[in-house]
C-alpha cells in the first residue's frame, strides 16, 4: 500500500508565511529575499501572515478536512543548516485538534483516500553542494525560500499503485490552482514523499521526488524492490530511502529520521487564532466549486464517473460545458467536449487558442438532439470550428440535407442488423440495405450517395 | 538639577529650556565614568551628545521634543539597537550590532530620550546575580561588595547610581523587580502582551516581557506610557491597553497577604521591612488578610522546567553560521561544527540548554515539561481567584537582602529558590511592581504588588501610595 506526505506551497501570496518577504522567490540572487525575521536574527517574532491561515484552511476544506476550532501553532526542534532557528513552526495536535485541517475522505475514482491531516508550516531554506575539483565539497546555503507558507498534505495508505497516487497529486494541483492557492507548475512549488509497504510488511518512505512524473517511476521502482525481497524470502525493515533521480533507483538515507526527537511545544510568539462558524463560512463562501464537488454534480446529470472527472479537472472544458448545457443536453455536450474537442485539441495550450465558443456546444447539441445532423457530423463540424472558427450555422445547415439522408441510412442499420451483418462479411449483398433506404426515401436518395454513406456507416 | 532627579522633571525642565539636554547627558556621561569600577555597562552610545543637541534644538525651535525629552536611559544589552551592540553578556554574541532597532527603543527615541548604553547582564538573561556575563560581574552601587541582583543587575545598578533616569530591563521570572529589590529602586513587570518584545532577544518567550525600571513609581508609570501599546510586529500585544494615569487610593482596597511568599523561615531583616510596609498599606485603609497560594510551592520547578524548555529551542539559532564569531568551517560535518561553535555558551546557559534538551524530550516530556504546564495552569486558576476577591496580592519581592559577589556561584539550585516570589507573575502573565520599602544593615529591601492582567495602571497607583509612606 502506498501513502504520500505532500507538500505545496501557497505561491499564491504575496508574502512569506511570518514576514514581509516575496512568496514568490524565483528568478531572484541567492539571499536577497531575506529580512531579520525569515533569517532568525536575534530579538525577531513571527508574525502570522492571516491570508495564509485562509488559503491553507480553503484548501483543507476541499479535501473535506474541517479546521480545527482554535489554531494553534507549534515548534519542531531539529539543527539543519537550512531552518534559520534550527526549529521550524508548524502545526501539531498536542491540544486537540488545532491544525488547519484534520480527518478527511476523499473520492477518487471509486476509491476512499482518508487524510490524516492537513497542517499550515515554513518552508525552510535550499542548501546546494558545490564539489570542488579538490574533491573537498562546499555547503551553500540560500534563505531565499525560508518561511514561505507551506501546506502539508498527509494521507493513509489508500492507493493500491502508483497511477492512483499521481492521479490524487494531478487532482490536488487542480485543486489549489483553482483556489488560487498555489500555481503547482512552477518548479518545487509541489514535492511529495511517499511510503510504500508491501504485503503487510513495514512501512519504507521514500523522500527527494522532484515531480508527479517521478513520484510515479519511484514507487514503482519501491514495490518492486520490495517485492523482490520478500520473494528471496528476506523482509523488509523500517527506513527512510531517497530518489536518485539520475540512476532512477532508491537509495538508502544516511540520517535516521525515525530516531530524531522534535521535542514538539507550542509556539508562544503566536496567538491561537479562532476559526468561528462565521470565519469558516467566509472562507467557504469565497472559494470556488471544489473539483471533487463539480465531478460529483456532473455525475447527478447522468454522466459517466470518468467523464465527469475529467470534465471536472479542467478549468476551460468545465466554463464550456457551465455555459452551454442543458438538463436535457448535459451528458451529450460532456461527451462532446472530453471525447471530440479534447480529442482535437489534446493539450491546456491547444485548448486555450481554440475558437470554440459555448453558443456553438448548445447549438451542435441542439442539432444533434432535434436530429438535424448526425453525431459523427457533429464531431466534424466542432473539430473544424475548434481549428478554424467560421460559421457553424452553415456547417450545420451543409451537413443537415446530407443529414437526412445519413440518419436513414443509420436508422435502417439499426433495424436491420442481419442485413448489416450480412452485407460486412458478403458485399454484394449491401444492395439489400440501399433497395430499405430507397423504399424509405420514396426513391428521393441519389443511389451514388446513399451507397457511399452505407459503407461507411458498415465500416463505423 | 542633579541626577536623582526624575525623569518627568528632567523632561520637564527640557523642554521649557530651563536645562539643555547636552548638560543633562553630559553630566549622565561623567556620572557613567566615575562609577566605572562598578562594571555597569557593556557598552555606551558614541552619539549620545549629538542626539542631545538635536533635542535643545527641537525646543529653541519650539517644537515638541517629546515627554522624554533629553532623559538619559539605559537599555538591557539583551535588547536590539542599531548603534551599539547587542551582544547578551555572551561570547556568542561578541560584537554582533542587530540592522533593525527593538520596538522598545524606538518608541523611547521617538518621545526624545537618549540611550546613553546597553547594561550589563547575566549571559541571555540567565540568572539572577549579574555574575554570569562575559563581562565580569556588575557590582551594587549600595556597596560594591554585594551583587546588585540580576539578570538585569546591570539596568538597576545604572539607575541606582544615577547613570540613567530610566532604564529597560527584562523580566522572565524576576530579572527586573529582583535587582530593582537589590539596588532599592523600582521595577516593574507589564502583564504579558502589553509591551512589545520585537527586539528583545528570547530566552523564555511565552512568559516574559520587557520592563521599566526607575527611582520613582510615576518615572515607572511615565515609561509604561511610552513602551506600552500593540506593536504590528509583536502578536502577543493585540490586547494591549493604555496605561491609567492614576490609582484610585488605598482606601477600603483588599490585598492578600500570600502565606507561601512570606513563610516563617523568611529572613528576619525582610520580614521587618515587609510587616513595615503591610502596616503602612493598614493605616492608609487598606484591609491586608493572609492569602494562600499552594502552587506556588511547585512553582519554581515549573519555572526552570518551562523556561530550559523555550530556552534550549530559542538559542539553537546561534550555531555561527549566519552570523557571530570566526572559527573556520573547514573538514566540519554540520552537527560536529555547531557543536563546537556552541561551546562558546557560558556554564549557566549550557546548564539550562541542557536540562531543556531534556525535560520536553519522548518518554521525560510527562514526567518533566507537561507537569509544569499543568502547574502553570493550576497556579493560574488559584491566582485568577484570589483576584476575584482581592485587588492586590503583596509579597516581599526576593526572601533575602542582598549577598555578597561569589556567595550563591556554587549553589545555582540555591538561587533558584530566591526566584519563588517573582515568578508566579510570570507564570500566570500578571503585572508585578517591586518598590524599595527599606533597608536591612544598610542594603535595600524590595516589596512586591500583583494584580490582576491588565490593570497594569492601578497597580502602579498602589505602588505610589506604598512608595509615599516609605520613611
Ligand atoms: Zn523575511
Amino acid at each position: 500500500m502506498i501513502g504520500l506526505e505532500i507538500h505545496c506551497q501557497l505561491t499564491g501570496l504575496n508574502s512569506k508565511l511570518f514576514c514581509p518577504c516575496r512568496a514568490d522567490y524565483r528568478g531572484m540572487e541567492p539571499n536577497t529575499n531575506v529580512c531579520p525575521v525569515c533569517m532568525g536574527l536575534p530579538g525577531t517574532l513571527p508574525l502570522l501572515n492571516a491570508a495564509a491561515v485562509r488559503s491553507a484552511a480553503a484548501i483543507a476544506m476541499s479535501l473535506n478536512c474541517a479546521p480545527g476550532e482554535r489554531l494553534a501553532f507549534f515548534r519542531k526542534n531539529y539543527f539543519y543548516p537550512d531552518l534559520p532557528k534550527n526549529f521550524q513552526i508548524t502545526q501539531y495536535d498536542a491540544y486537540g485538534h488545532t491544525s488547519v485541517g484534520g480527518r478527511g475522505v476523499v473520492r477518487l475514482d471509486d476509491r476512499d483516500i482518508r487524510i490524516t491531516r492537513v497542517q499550515l508550516e515554513e518552508d525552510p531554506g535550499r542548501l546546494s553542494y558545490e564539489g570542488g575539483a579538490d574533491g573537498r565539497a562546499t555547503t551553500l546555503v540560500d534563505y531565499n525560500r525560508a518561511g514561505v507558507a507551506l501546506v502539508e498534505v498527509v494521507t493513509e495508505p489508500d492507493f493500491e499503485d502508483p497511477r492512483q497516487a499521481r492521479d490524487f497529486m494531478n487532482m490536488l494541483a487542480d485543486t489549489v490552482e483553482s483556489l488560487g492557492a498555489a500555481d503547482p507548475h512552477l518548479d518545487g512549488a509541489m514535492r511529495a514523499d511517499g511510503n510504500v509497504s508491501v504485503r503487510g510488511g513495514d512501512k519504507v518512505e521514500i523522500k527527494n521526488i522532484n515531480s508527479f512524473h517521478d513520484l510515479e517511476k519511484a514507487l514503482h521502482f519501491e514495490i518492486t524492490r520490495q517485492n523482490s525481497l520478500c520473494d528471496a524470502g528476506r523482509t523488509i525493515v523500517q527506513e527512510t530511502r531517497h530518489w536518485d533521480e539520475r540512476r532512477r533507483i532508491t537509495i538508502p538515507s544516511r540520517t535516521k529520521e525515525a530516531e530524531l526527537d522534535y521535542r514538539y511545544f507550542l509556539e508562544g510568539d503566536i496567538p491561537w487564532v479562532a476559526m468561528d462558524d462565521d470565519t469558516v463560512r467566509q472562507i467557504r463562501e469565497a472559494m470556488p466549486e471544489s473539483v471533487m464537488s463539480r465531478r460529483d454534480r456532473y455525475i447527478q446529470y447522468g454522466i459517466a464517473p470518468q467523464v465527469a472527472a475529467v470534465l471536472a479537472a479542467d478549468a476551460l472544458c468545465c466554463r464550456l460545458f457551465e455555459e452551454s448545457h442543458t438538463d436535457r443536453t448535459a451528458k451529450l455536450i460532456a461527451n462532446l467536449i472530453t471525447t471530440d474537442f479534447m480529442g482535437v485539441m489534446d493539450t491546456r495550450e491547444k485548448r486555450a487558442h481554440s475558437r470554440l465558443q459555448a453558443g456553438h456546444l448548445s447549438a451542435l447539441a441542439g442539432a444533434i438532439d432535434g436530429g438535424s445532423i448526425t453525431r459523427s457530423q457533429a464531431r466534424t463540424i466542432l473539430a473544424r470550428l475548434s481549428r478554424d472558427g467560421g460559421d457553424m450555422g452553415a456547417m450545420i445547415r451543409e451537413a443537415g440535407t446530407s443529414g437526412d439522408l445519413a440518419g436513414v441510412v443509420e436508422r435502417v442499420i439499426q433495424e436491420e442488423p442481419e442485413a448489416a451483418e450480412r452485407a460486412r462479411t458478403n458485399p454484394p449483398t449491401i444492395n439489400h440495405l440501399v433497395g430499405m433506404v430507397m423504399r424509405k426515401t420514396r426513391g428521393s436518395a441519389d443511389p451514388q450517395e446513399t451507397l457511399r454513406l452505407i459503407r461507411k456507416a458498415l465500416e463505423e | 538639577m542633579d541626577l536623582d532627579t526624575p525623569a518627568h522633571e528632567i523632561a520637564g525642565m527640557v523642554s521649557a529650556g530651563m536645562v539643555s539636554a547636552e548638560e543633562v547627558i553630559e553630566r549622565t556621561l561623567e556620572r557613567m565614568r566615575q562609577t566605572e569600577h562598578l562594571n555597569i555597562f557593556i557598552s555606551t552610545n558614541p552619539c549620545a551628545i549629538s542626539e542631545a543637541r538635536r533635542i535643545d534644538d527641537m525646543v529653541r525651535t519650539g517644537s515638541d521634543p517629546g515627554r522624554l525629552a533629553g532623559v538619559p536611559v539605559s537599555i538591557k544589552d539583551n535588547i536590539c539597537t542599531r548603534t551599539m551592540p547587542t551582544t547578551c553578556a555572551s561570547r556568542m554574541l561578541e560584537g554582533y550590532v542587530s540592522p533593525y532597532e527593538a520596538t522598545v527603543v524606538e518608541r523611547l527615541r521617538r518621545e526624545g530620550a537618549i540611550i546613553v548604553g546597553k547594561t550589563n547582564l547575566d549571559e541571555f538573561a540567565m540568572g539572577l546575580t549579574t555574575e554570569f556575563s562575559v563581562y565580569g560581574p556588575t557590582l551594587n552601587p549600595r556597596n560594591p561588595r554585594y551583587v546588585p541582583g540580576g539578570s538585569s543587575g546591570g539596568s538597576a545598578a545604572s539607575v541606582a547610581a544615577g547613570a540613567a533616569a530610566i532604564s529597560m530591563g527584562s523580566d522572565t521570572g524576576g530579572s527586573v523587580r529582583n535587582p530593582a529589590s537589590f539596588c532599592g529602586v523600582a521595577g516593574f513587570k507589564p502583564t504579558y502582551g502589553m509591551v512589545s518584545r520585537y527586539g528583545l532577544v528570547s530566552y523564555a518567550n511565552s512568559i516574559e516581557q520587557v520592563g521599566p525600571l526607575a527611582r520613582t513609581i510615576p518615572d515607572l508609570a511615565l515609561a509604561m506610557r511610552v513602551i506600552a501599546g500593540p506593536d504590528p510586529r509583536d502578536g502577543t500585544t493585540a490586547g494591549a491597553r493604555p496605561v491609567s494615569d492614576t490609582g484610585d487610593g488605598m482606601d477600603g482596597k483588599r490585598i492578600g497577604i500570600v502565606e507561601q511568599m512570606a513563610p516563617d523561615s523568611l529572613h528576619r531583616g525582610v520580614r521587618a521591612v515587609f510587616e513595615r510596609a503591610v502596616s503602612g498599606l493598614e493605616s492608609l485603609g487598606a484591609i491586608c488578610e493572609a492569602v494562600s497560594l499552594e502552587m506556588v510551592d511547585y512553582s519554581v520547578a515549573a519555572y526552570y522546567t518551562i523556561t530550559s524548555t523555550e530556552a534550549g529551542s530559542n538559542l539553537a539559532r546561534y550555531d555561527n553560521i549566519r552570523y557571530g564569531y570566526g572559527l573556520d568551517r573547514e573538514g566540519y560535518e554540520f552537527h560536529r561544527y555547531v557543536t563546537a561553535s556552541r561551546d562558546r555558551f557560558g556554564p549557566e546557559v549550557k546548564r539550562r540548554i541542557i536540562a531543556g534538551g531534556f525535560v520536553p524530550s519522548a518518554g521525560y516530556t510527562g514526567r518533566y515539561f507537561l507537569k509544569a504546564l499543568k502547574v502553570k495552569s493550576r497556579l493560574a486558576r488559584e491566582v485568577n481567584r484570589l483576584f476575584g476577591t482581592y485587588d492586590y496580592l503583596v509579597s516581599p519581592t526576593v526572601p533575602v537582602p542582598p549577598f555578597r559577589l561569589g556567595e550563591m556561584l556554587d549553589d545555582p539550585v540555591g538561587l533558584f529558590q530566591l526566584d519563588i516570589n517573582t515568578v508566579t507573575a510570570n507564570l500566570t502573565g500578571k503585572p508585578a511592581v517591586s518598590v524599595p520599602c527599606g533597608t536591612h544593615d544598610g542594603l535595600p529591601v524590595g516589596v512586591q504588588l500583583m494584580a490582576d492582567s491588565f490593570r497594569d495602571g492601578p497597580l502602579l497607583g498602589a505602588a505610589r501610595a506604598l512608595e509615599g509612606i516609605v520613611p
